[in-house]
């Protein structure tokens, strides 16, 4: 508990454990009032002056103040929306609003207006006292009556581990409830035993407590201390960062498997396609890439359209944006194999030729139309962070990015086996006379195909959008990788593309710890040569007739 | 048969057009001065140089307003070397011989300078490039505005290790010269100051690399050791965003491990939701956000002559304006736009930067700029936390590497070396 409290005062919330907070924090001030002390206003008032360092000093006495009504204040600043109006020095919560700020008091939240974006100052931050505040936060919070309040203050506080908010902890793990919070509140206690002079036994209780997170942020806590550690506790530290450095080295092996698997999704994202193009028809379509980057900029596009008309919709958008990259891809796609590509049937090398000249045409034409830079494709918030799995932090965007990437396989793996387009395509592919001679116009089937694998290589663009950059380049990067894949996993065999793009995936994340990046790529080539070597025709080689063609 | 024909038809209109291209200058000649601008305008690094080609175009617009120079009217001749080194060559030959350019602004990697370099030399011209590049280098035909390492890694690690009290470094760079050599750099710098070789790892990634999960991870394994720790990143280009976005995702914020790039500006950051990655750092000389009378009236016309207010602008920018208004300065002096009278004329140079001082140009054929370190806010600026207090003068030499720390490079009358061995006192020490 702060040495001093000074009088505090009533929110907006009422409901007994308020009071109870309220008990703790000494007096109880006139009810509705949304105002500060005065040395607490005077304090906010010195926010803009001096430096970095000072302003971290004046948030460390807000803090000791122990008025909760601070929080918005804080955090206002920390956000970067906290500034002064030049011509009263007011302290306030600035918003863009055109070229103007619109403004609010910090404390009560009244709105005060507009000012001119050169009349109003904003109090900066940097990274140290983005910290200070964010303990100050944690001290200021940690009672609030909001359990998602208190977990973000007890957070806070475990990250700081400041020496002086011991008494403050074991006041509110007094009175906390949820058991979670009162976990996290145990290990900030814990850390600040570990760290400062405690006596022995409480040391390797906390030392327990540690062991028990197990997680990196445990075990950098224990290294930290470990070098200064008193004899009685050393061997119980040691023992402990044995243990979690065990269990963590299993689960890097896991972590390591399921980067693979994300690589290898985004592998066959990219492959898929192809695997259709190319691995079907047997048309070497270096222009691959590019339709895949038609169908991010097709997301861009999209984005751009609901962020000006619709922002509501903007989690949709990817939703959108999937059958829209699908039909202007394929249409393209359409357009080349009639434009270009049936002339030059049986003639691969021309065909290579002609269609790495129409990916500088794309990227080109795509340059100039959107400008050379990069575009901003967002992340819908369902896509956005990460989730933890025991030890292992798995990104939303990745995991939606595997789930995708499997959907997409499996609907093209029925439509080529279950529907009649996808087995007219098959008899087109195995022996084109008889297919003809059976009435399947195949001009027509070869059109849909190539416009099929096109239309999937533009899904493949919207999922890779989000994590890669949508620029004219972003095909380049992909189109070796996918003739990899393809290739590797058997040309004709979409099971082969599925296993041949995991297999590159877990492969290169395995070795990349070890190799690095740039050796670990060249193995993997060095690999596929020998192994191509081998089997030329692939893990999956396709077995018959249509073979020898 | 008809495709023979076909092509000699074509070559003959090749040649015809060539003709009239070499006898252009001798016909606008004494009307105009040229000026060569040599930036990829398509090809992997058209993202970056556009944007220059465009600032050139803006300064000479700027120039002829004011009556153009020497009483005559400037003239860019803009080429496309698309982002193909050996057609950097190729190009600033032509520019020189061909279009007769007096000058020539451009390259951004360090490899299209490096593959121009023997045509300055041989033709002798002058070329002035903007950008942030690893040193280790002195012409006497080139003129380099953008940062040496002493001018932004060094004082940028600098401020992490007395401000964020930084104990534990990650080096991650793109696998190329610029990197490694800033790396190697760092390296010693960080070893002189008595960092452990423990707590300094080292880590390339290929060009435009786009899986960040294991680097990422590591960065975050490396930073569990109970010290402070920064990632120092010298990643180029598009491999930016998504190791950003893998950062931002794997919930690596700025107070936990901050990451300051020396790649990074407001152009890059413009493809990107920065929310995430708010306090995260750059080190450049430069940033839009500079609070200057000068730096607004630049952006202010900037944007009226781009016609797109939501255009940035950025530190090779300013790099150009003001080794733009050097050369404006040194041919004034020198009355001539004659190569070897405005080489000589250049050094001693002094123009006003953008952020409220002013650069001269140094006989090492570097300039004096400040240092500043921003944090990256959530509209995709900079706010500047950390300026050095006067100005830092380009180091062609590094002091920080035993090969390089005995070269110095004058080319000054008497010395006229870029390479200066002071332990034997001979020119033409080498580095490499």
């Amino acid at each position: 508990m702060p040495a001093r409290t000074k009088p505090s005062l009533v929110t907006r919330i009422a409901g007994t454990a308020l009071l109870l907070v309220l008990a703790l924090f000494a007096s109880v001030a006139p009810a509705g009032a949304q105002t500060l002390s005065e040395a607490a206003a005077a304090l906010v008032q010195k926010l803009p002056d001096g430096s970095y360092s000072d302003r971290a000093e004046v948030v460390t006495q807000l803090a000791a103040t122990g008025e909760s009504d601070l929080a918005p204040l804080l955090q206002a600043l920390r956000d970067g929306d906290l500034y002064v109006v030049n011509a009263d020095k007011r302290v306030v919560i600035a918003e863009r609003k055109g070229s103007n700020y619109e403004i609010s008091d910090p404390i009560s939240g009244a709105a005060l207006g507009e000012v001119g974006q050169r009349d109003a100052e904003k109090i900066k931050v940097n990274n140290s006292l983005r910290r200070t505040i964010d303990s100050a936060m944690g001290q200021l919070t940690l009672m609030s009556p909001d359990p998602a309040n208190r977990r973000a203050a007890a957070e806070n506080i475990l990250k700081t581990a400041d020496p002086e908010t011991i008494d403050l902890i074991d006041a509110a793990l007094a009175e906390e409830a949820d058991p979670a919070i009162a976990a996290i509140l145990n290990e900030a206690r814990a850390v600040i035993v570990l760290r400062n002079d405690f006596p022995a036994d409480e040391q390797l209780a906390a030392v327990a407590t540690l062991k028990a997170r197990g997680d990196r942020d445990a075990l950098a806590v224990l290294t930290g201390v470990q070098g200064t550690a008193s004899a009685e506790i050393r061997p119980a530290v040691d023992d402990a960062i044995g243990d979690i450095q065990d269990v963590l080295a299993i689960w890097a092996a896991g972590q390591n498997v399921w980067y693979g698997i994300s690589l290898g999704s985004v592998l066959l994202l990219a492959a898929i396609g192809l695997a259709i193009t190319f691995g079907v028809m047997g048309v070497i379509n270096m222009a691959h890439g590019e339709i895949v980057m038609l169908g991010a900029y097709t997301t861009f596009v999209v984005q751009d359209a609901i962020r000006n008309n619709a922002p509501e919709l903007f989690d949709y958008s990817l939703a959108i944006a999937l059958p829209l990259a699908f039909l202007v891809t394929a249409l393209v796609g359409i357009a080349i194999e009639r434009g270009i590509i049936r002339w030059l049937y049986g003639r691969p090398l021309e065909t290579l030729l002609a269609t790495w000249g129409l990916s500088l045409i794309l990227q080109q034409a795509v340059r100039t139309i959107f400008g050379p830079n990069n575009r901003e494709v967002g992340n819908p918030s369902f896509m956005s962070g990460a989730f933890d799995l025991g030890q292992l932090s798995i990104t939303w965007n990745r995991m939606w990015i595997v789930v995708f990437a499997l959907a997409v396989f499996a609907i093209l793996l029925a439509v080529l086996n279950r529907t009649p387009l996808g087995l007219q395509m098959r008899a087109v592919t195995q022996n084109r006379r008889m297919a003809s001679s059976m009435g399947i116009r195949t001009p027509f089937v070869d059109a849909l195909t190539f416009g099929l694998g096109s239309g999937i290589a533009g899904m493949a663009g919207v999922a890779l959008s989000q994590i890669d950059n949508v620029s004219p380049n972003l095909g380049q990067g992909y189109i070796i990788d996918s003739f990899m894949v393809v290739v590797f996993g058997g040309v004709g065999n979409l099971w082969g593309t599925l296993v041949g793009a995991l297999t590159l995936g877990v492969a290169n994340k395995f070795l990349e710890p070890y190799a690095g990046a740039v050796l670990g790529k060249i193995v993997i080539l060095v690999f596929i040569i020998l192994f191509i070597q081998r089997r030329p025709r692939g893990l999956f080689a396709l077995k018959g007739r249509a073979v020898e063609q | 048969m008809r495709s023979s024909r076909i092509l000699a038809g074509l070559a003959a209109v090749a040649v015809a057009g060539a003709i009239g291209m070499a006898s252009l200058p001798a016909y606008a000649e004494g009307d105009t001065i040229k000026v060569g601008i040599l930036h990829s305008l398509s090809g992997t690094m058209a993202i970056s140089e556009t944007t220059l080609k465009d600032t050139m175009l803006f300064l000479i617009d700027e120039q002829n307003k004011k009556g153009g120079l020497l009483g005559k009217m400037l003239e860019p001749v803009v080429v496309d070397p698309a982002s193909d080194w050996p057609l950097f060559a190729e190009k600033a030959r032509e520019l020189i011989s061909v279009d007769g350019v007096d000058v020539v602004f451009g390259c951004w990697t360090s490899v299209s300078r490096k593959s121009v370099l023997p045509v300055f030399k041989e033709l002798d011209s002058i070329l002035f490039y903007p950008v942030q590049y690893e040193g280790e280098e002195s012409e006497r035909n080139v003129f380099y505005t953008g940062a040496a390492p002493n001018q932004q890694a060094i004082p940028a690690v600098d401020y992490l290790m007395n401000e964020e009290g930084v104990e534990r470094w990650v080096l991650e760079g793109t696998d190329y010269v610029y990197p490694r050599t800033t790396n190697k750099i760092l390296e010693a710098y960080l070893k002189a100051k008595g960092v452990a070789d423990e707590d300094i790892m080292i880590n390339y990634t290929p060009f435009g690399f786009s899986d960040w999960q294991t680097e990422v991870s590591a960065i975050k394994a490396f930073g569990s050791a109970g010290k402070k720790t920064a990632v120092v990143s010298t990643v180029n280009g598009d491999a930016n965003v998504p190791f950003y976005k893998e950062l931002g995702n794997q919930g690596i914020s700025a107070e936990d491990i901050p990451v300051v790039a020396f790649s990074v500006g407001e152009e890059e950051l413009a493809g990107l939701d920065t929310g995430p990655l708010v306090g995260h750092l750059a080190a450049w000389n430069y940033f839009e956000s500079v609070d200057t009378p000068e730096n607004a009236d630049f952006i202010d016309a900037w944007h009226a002559y781009i016609g797109n207010d939501d255009r940035v602008t950025n530190d090779p920018m300013e790099a150009h304006y003001i080794g733009f208004n050097m050369w404006v300065k040194a041919v004034e002096a020198a009355g001539t736009t004659d190569p070897d009278a405005v080489i000589d004329a250049l050094p001693g140079t002094s123009v006003p930067n953008l952020s409220g001082g002013y650069s001269a140009m140094m006989p090492n054929h570097h300039i004096t700029k400040p240092v500043l370190i921003g944090e990256i806010q959530d509209d995709g600026q900079f706010d500047i936390v950390w300026q050095t207090p006067g100005l830092v003068p380009g180091d062609a030499w590094s002091d920080y590497l035993p090969d390089s720390a005995v070269l110095i490079s004058d080319w000054r009358a008497p010395l006229s070396c870029g390479n200066f061995n002071t332990a034997t006192g001979t020119c033409g020490g080498s580095a490499q």
